[in-house]
């Protein structure tokens, strides 16, 4: 027997998988089908439980490939059912036995539609899953809950390279990046330098990169003061594209406002539409944060918005040169029909470099 | 919804009886059809051969014609009625051959009727063998080692170079009627010369078996204006070589990870984009059960039979050969 206890008081009452304690942490759904392991193993979810929507998982196992990051980074794990007998050719492990392995704490067999609904009508709230029933200082524990500094635990503590023969050099800030962010520069031409979070804006110029990604990463993107600071002295120096966190932080440079979603865009199946060309694109998302439409204004403008709620999905910048989204372009978990973006951001690098457009 | 102002009167084709290739879900998707129709305020005109249907009860379509699926009735009520658009995606095969059939001898264009939803080049285009083979090779999406023939030596002389078993596959028939599997010389020449009376332009499909691979279906949706969408994917409990009807198939997959679903997805939206379908469309592919390789099977431009529950599909899908669009 295992709980999971919300901070309003509601009890679920489940089994344990994985590694067996009590963590405390922000209860979020995530509504993909497939993808746990790129899951439980993006950075975006320090801090957080993950509630699958989706009732079956653990049925293709895991591997050493389907990574995002070198671990899991979920706070916990919560599925309806677990399959004990995975079925695929790529299996190397189970998933209960790789979630023991990385103590990760994880509940089976609740109602995780019944949570879902919960935290849609309720919003995000914490949790804590506990191999017994909480106590008074646990259930305090909870209700006192921050995720803090989540950027700066998860960031690189030390600049690396990706080498590509002849490519552009693109300079990615890590505020928890996703291991295919790299694949996909990678894909499009670009020779990646990984800098930690809090590198100073001026030793990245002076590396002369021929562009800069933002990337993706957990929390609260106003609690990221410093790394914000530093994307105001990049703005039109260089081309910038922002990804999930690296696209709010982009957007507070500028001077917009970000707010906190009711229970937030986590999945493999968000529409989100171009509103240049009209298409509209399923995209993955996991972000609890977004841009307020509103205080987009005077520097650039909305280029893509959520086909469910309407909120801002991407902003194209007025310096020509810069651009970011809230979806995740590099997918994994998700589909990669919006690849091309890398695309778009080479083609802007490659004409920055041969100092065409400005 | 932005929708075609020129449609006012639609036939739509139904399903017939309950057999392979006119299943009832078939029937299910005409009434659908009927309904989304309906709401747009196109009057609709039906016929089907099958009385006991709920598609030809009153209440479903303006004008119901009880009459055998053939060539000659439908032209006949195309002359009564002058509807302006036919709708024969929704029938199974028996509607899409018979939509082909028409248009192809000139009689639509001649009675000013459009041919709604998919356009008869895209029909051809997953329909016919060759074609299909060559608009793979053109995307890059992989097709299984197969040769197209009309007459039964030139399905011998194949089976020298790839070996068997071999898969019979007669063009435009329903749910693979007189094709089969072949494991020697005598076997194939007599599934090849059944397959070869039974399609109506007298060509099969020769191909090596897959047999064993996993069986994956998609199905995916596309609207007049370019947008893709997957309703779901479907994976059979049985493996290739085991007919999708003797076979149970669960929705969705179950045994494939996210690199590969994401994989076939992307190459289901790829070949519905090439083939330029409008409305739904159902991709089959082969999955080595040991490696990423894969194998387009074959992409039927109408609902399939393994998507039993529809999803609603049928509803949107008759909305979207009127125009609509993905977005709305």
């Amino acid at each position: 027997m295992a709980y999971l206890t919300l901070a309003d008081g509601t009890i679920f009452e489940g089994a344990s998988f994985g590694y067996e304690g009590d963590v405390i942490g922000e209860v979020v759904f995530n509504t993909g089908m497939t993808g746990y392991q790129e899951l439980l193993t993006d950075p975006s979810y320090v801090g957080q439980i993950v509630n699958m929507t989706y009732p079956l998982i653990g049925n293709y196992g895991v591997n050493s490939n389907d990574t995002e990051s070198d671990s899991p980074k979920v706070r916990g794990f919560i599925v309806r059912d677990y399959c004990e007998a995975p079925s695929n050719w790529h299996c190397e492990n189970t998933l209960d036995s790789y979630l023991k392995e990385n103590k990760i704490v994880a509940l089976r067999s609740i109602d995780t539609r019944a949570l879902t609904r919960k935290i849609r009508e309720m919003g995000t709230m914490m949790g804590i899953i506990s191999q017994k029933l909480p106590t008074a200082k646990q259930l305090l524990e909870v209700q006192n809950y921050k995720i803090e500094k989540s950027v700066q635990s998860v960031t690189t503590q030390k600049k690396y390279t990706v080498p590509l023969k002849n490519g552009l050099k693109a300079a990615v800030i890590d505020y928890g990046l996703k291991r295919n962010i790299l694949d996909s520069l990678t894909r499009n031409g670009f020779e990646s330098t990984v800098y930690p979070c809090f590198t100073k804006a001026e030793d990245i110029l002076k590396d002369n990169p021929d562009a800069i990604m933002l990337t993706n990463g957990p929390g609260n993107p106003k609690d990221n003061e410093f790394e914000i600071e530093q994307i105001k002295k990049l703005v039109g120096k260089k081309p910038l594209f922002g990804i999930c966190l690296g696209h709010q932080l982009l957007a507070l440079a500028h001077g917009a406002d970000t707010y906190k979603l009711k229970y937030g865009h986590r999945g493999s199946n968000h529409p989100v539409k171009d509103l240049d060309s009209g298409k509209v694109f399923i995209t993955s998302q996991n972000h609890g944060y977004a841009v307020d439409e509103n205080t987009v204004k005077g520097f650039g403008r909305v280029s893509h918005t959520n086909w469910n709620d309407r909120s801002v999905e991407g902003i194209i910048y007025n310096d020509g040169i810069s651009f970011s989204v809230q979806f995740h372009p590099e997918a994994s978990p998700g589909p990669n029909d919006t690849e091309h973006l890398f695309g778009k951001f080479n083609r802007l690098a490659r004409e920055f470099k041969q100092g065409g457009k400005k | 919804m932005p929708k075609d102002k020129s449609i006012k009167k639609v036939l739509i084709i139904g399903s017939g009886p309950i057999a392979i290739g006119q299943a009832a879900e078939f029937d299910y998707a005409g009434t659908q059809a009927c309904k989304a129709l309906k709401e747009e305020g196109i009057e609709t005109v039906l016929v089907n051969s099958n009385p006991a249907t709920i598609m030809t009860d009153k209440n479903m379509a303006d004008k119901v014609y009880l009459e055998p699926l053939t060539v000659e009735v439908i032209k006949n009520i195309i002359i009564k009625e002058k509807p302006d658009s036919i709708l024969p995606t929704l029938g199974g095969q028996t509607g899409l051959n018979l939509a082909c059939e028409i248009a192809e001898s000139g009689f639509l264009e001649e009675h000013n009727v459009k041919l709604l939803g998919t356009t008869v080049d895209s029909i051809k285009k997953s329909e016919d063998r060759e074609l299909f083979k060559k608009t793979m090779e053109e995307i890059g999406e992989p097709c299984i080692e197969s040769v197209i023939v009309h007459k039964v030596e030139e399905a011998l002389e194949f089976s020298e170079k790839a070996g068997f078993p071999l898969i019979v596959r007669p063009a435009y028939t329903l749910g693979g009627t007189g094709g089969g599997m072949a494991d020697n010389r005598k076997e194939l020449e007599e599934i090849c010369k059944a397959g070869l009376k039974a399609s109506r332009v007298g060509q099969c499909l020769i191909e090596k078996s897959v047999a064993g691979w996993k069986e994956i279906e998609y199905e995916v949706m596309r609207d007049s204006a370019g947008n893709v969408i997957t309703i779901c994917n479907m994976e059979n409990l049985d493996p290739v070589g085991i007919h999708t009807g003797d076979s149970i198939v669960l929705a969705p997959s179950q045994t494939l990870r996210e690199k590969e679903y994401q994989m076939l997805r992307t190459a289901s939206l790829n070949i519905i984009s090439a083939l330029k379908i409008c409305g739904g469309c159902n991709v089959q592919f082969a999955l080595d059960t040991e490696s990423m390789k894969y194998a387009v099977i074959e992409v039927n431009p109408r609902v399939s039979r393994s998507c039993k529950q529809s999803y609603g599909i049928s509803y949107r899908k008759s909305r979207f050969s009127c125009c609509g669009r993905v977005p709305s």
